[in-house]
Parts: C-alpha cells; sequence; structure tokens
C-alpha cells in the first residue's frame, strides 16, 4: 500500500499507471453513464407524486455527491501540498478544481430545472442552494487563484489553504436540510436503516453515482495527464516517451 | 421500457422539456471535460516532438519562451 502511495508521487510512474488506468476506465464510464441514462430515463417507474420530473435525479444527485467528494479530495492534495510539498499532490489538487466546478454548476443547473415544474421556481435562496452555490465559487476561485500569481509554488500554496478554509462549507452543505427550514427533502439513501426510495428507482441512481466516480476519476487523470506532459517537458523520461512514440 | 411509445417518453407528460433539457444541458460539459484536457495534450505531445526532431535535425531551433513556466 504505501509503495503504491510512494509510487504514485513519482510522475513517470503515475503517467505511465494513469495511461492504461484510462484506457480502462473511459470505455466503462461511458457504458455506465448511458445504461445509467436510458434505465432512468426510459426503464424507472415514476414518481407516484413528482411524476416524470423526478428524473433528473439520475443527473442531480450523482453530480452534488461527486462534487462533494471532489473538493475532500482537493482539500485532501492541498494538505499533503503544504505539509509535504509534494508535486504531484499540487497537481491533484489543481486538477480536481475545474472537474469539481462543472459538477457543482451541473448540479445547480439541472436543480433548477427539477425545481421549476416541483416547487414552481427557478431558484430560491434555500440554505442547501446557497451552500452549493459558495461550493462552486471556491472552486472557480482555487482556479482563478492559481492563475493570478506569476509564482507557481506560492499559486500552489494559497490555492491549498483557500481549498482548506472551504472545508468549512462542507458540513453545512450536508446539514443544510436538517439545520434549516429547505426546499429540499431529507436524505432518501441511508447506509444504515431502511432507504426511503424503491429498489426500482435506487439502483439506477446508484449505477449512475458510480458512473460520475468513474467520470470524475477519469477526467481528473486526463488533466494531470496534460499538466504533467507540459511541466515536466524539459524531462528525460518524458523526452523519451515523446521520441519513442 | 416504462413509456408505451417514443412520444410519450419524449413528453413526460409535460414534464419532457425539463428532464430533457436538464440531460442535455449535462451531456454537453460531460463531452467538454473528457475532451478539452486530452486535446490539450495532444497539442503540447506534437508541438515537443516538432521540437524534438527540431533540435535532433541540428537546425539549431530556440526554446520559444512559453507562459506557464513551473
Amino acid at each position: 500500500m504505501w509503495t503504491f502511495i510512494h509510487k504514485l508521487g513519482s510522475p513517470p510512474w503515475f503517467f505511465r499507471f494513469s495511461g492504461t488506468l484510462v484506457r480502462w476506465l473511459l470505455p466503462i464510464t461511458v457504458t455506465l453513464l448511458l445504461v445509467g441514462a436510458i434505465w432512468g430515463l426510459l426503464v424507472a417507474p415514476p414518481d407516484f407524486r413528482q411524476g416524470n420530473s423526478y428524473r433528473i435525479i439520475y443527473i442531480h444527485v450523482p453530480a452534488a455527491v461527486v462534487a462533494l467528494a471532489g473538493y475532500y479530495l482537493m482539500a485532501f492534495a492541498g494538505a499533503v501540498s503544504l505539509i509535504w510539498r509534494i508535486k504531484m499532490a499540487d497537481v491533484t489538487m489543481r486538477a480536481s478544481a475545474p472537474v469539481g466546478a462543472i459538477l457543482t454548476a451541473i448540479a445547480l443547473v439541472t436543480g433548477a430545472i427539477w425545481g421549476k415544474p416541483t416547487w414552481g421556481t427557478w431558484w430560491i435562496w434555500d440554505a442547501r442552494i446557497t451552500s452549493m452555490l459558495i461550493l462552486l465559487f471556491l472552486y472557480l476561485g482555487v482556479v482563478a487563484l492559481f492563475e493570478a500569481y506569476e509564482n507557481k509554488t506560492a499559486a500552489a500554496r494559497a490555492c491549498a489553504v483557500l481549498s482548506l478554509v472551504g472545508m468549512v462549507n462542507i458540513p453545512i452543505i450536508y446539514k443544510s436540510v436538517d439545520w434549516w427550514y429547505s426546499l429540499h427533502q431529507p436524505a432518501s439513501i441511508k447506509f444504515s436503516g431502511e432507504s426511503a426510495i424503491d429498489s426500482s428507482m435506487l439502483y439506477p441512481l446508484l449505477l449512475m453515482i458510480v458512473a460520475f466516480y468513474c467520470l470524475f476519476t477519469v477526467t481528473l487523470l486526463l488533466n494531470m495527464r496534460a499538466e504533467l506532459v507540459w511541466t515536466h517537458r524539459e524531462s528525460g523520461w518524458l523526452k523519451q516517451l515523446i521520441g519513442d512514440s | 421500457m416504462y413509456f408505451e411509445s417514443l412520444s410519450a417518453a419524449w413528453d413526460m407528460d409535460g414534464h419532457g422539456l425539463y428532464v430533457w433539457s436538464a440531460y442535455a444541458l449535462t451531456a454537453l460539459p460531460l463531452v467538454l471535460m473528457v475532451w478539452l484536457p486530452v486535446k490539450r495534450m495532444r497539442q503540447h505531445w506534437r508541438w515537443l516532438q516538432a521540437e524534438q526532431r527540431r533540435s535532433g535535425a541540428g537546425t539549431g531551433a530556440q526554446t520559444p519562451a512559453m507562459e506557464s513556466d513551473l
């Protein structure tokens, strides 16, 4: 396990490993997404109260779940980069920011579209929506902050601090539906006890959550690879790979 | 399939516009999210490959100054 983590910190090893992983994971991800979307859109039964509009859940919830998970990863990579000054942690932190931002934006947009037929409004300053909007700004903040610095080492440090401070927002997002009166329903899927959702709707939802996790992984790796090719252009291992290709 | 016909699946009892537009608005960024880093890496890769050939051929081409140096 530790040797694996050590190897991940080595750019040439990571580059080879991620190349193989992406080649396998990308077709799997596309298949999962297509199967999950068709299942959710056409096969699953409609909700007895919301009718068919609830089908947006199959993209809204996975996007939101993975956007939050992406933030954990970004903040964790930021902490590793601050404490141990590992370059690959920097790369991971920066690569997760745009991916997380897109997923958060998808969660917000699909939520707005779902809100219209269900709640009668596109937008409301509800606790969960507002805290998700803050999440989007945190992601965009990390992207913008990195670009704002001339000195990239200082930029990475500032981004790491911002992403760690932003962690405060994460429990607020989770608990927002319990702490405040909200239009959002409380969690339907529970790890312990009975879920408040029928299995005919639960299975496609779980499938889509797995698909979005795979997609996050693939995009993160692709972003990191693109970054490595540029930052390591003077390195011998990359020159050799490019020369051989 | 839950719906009886394609037009019923399109209409979804009046919710079709919301549901299908939500899926369409998700699909586009997802595709871009995968495609853009692939494109960026390919561009850099080709550029570096051309650079290697140039310097290998001994033309003495200078490395152009590029932004975002780390």
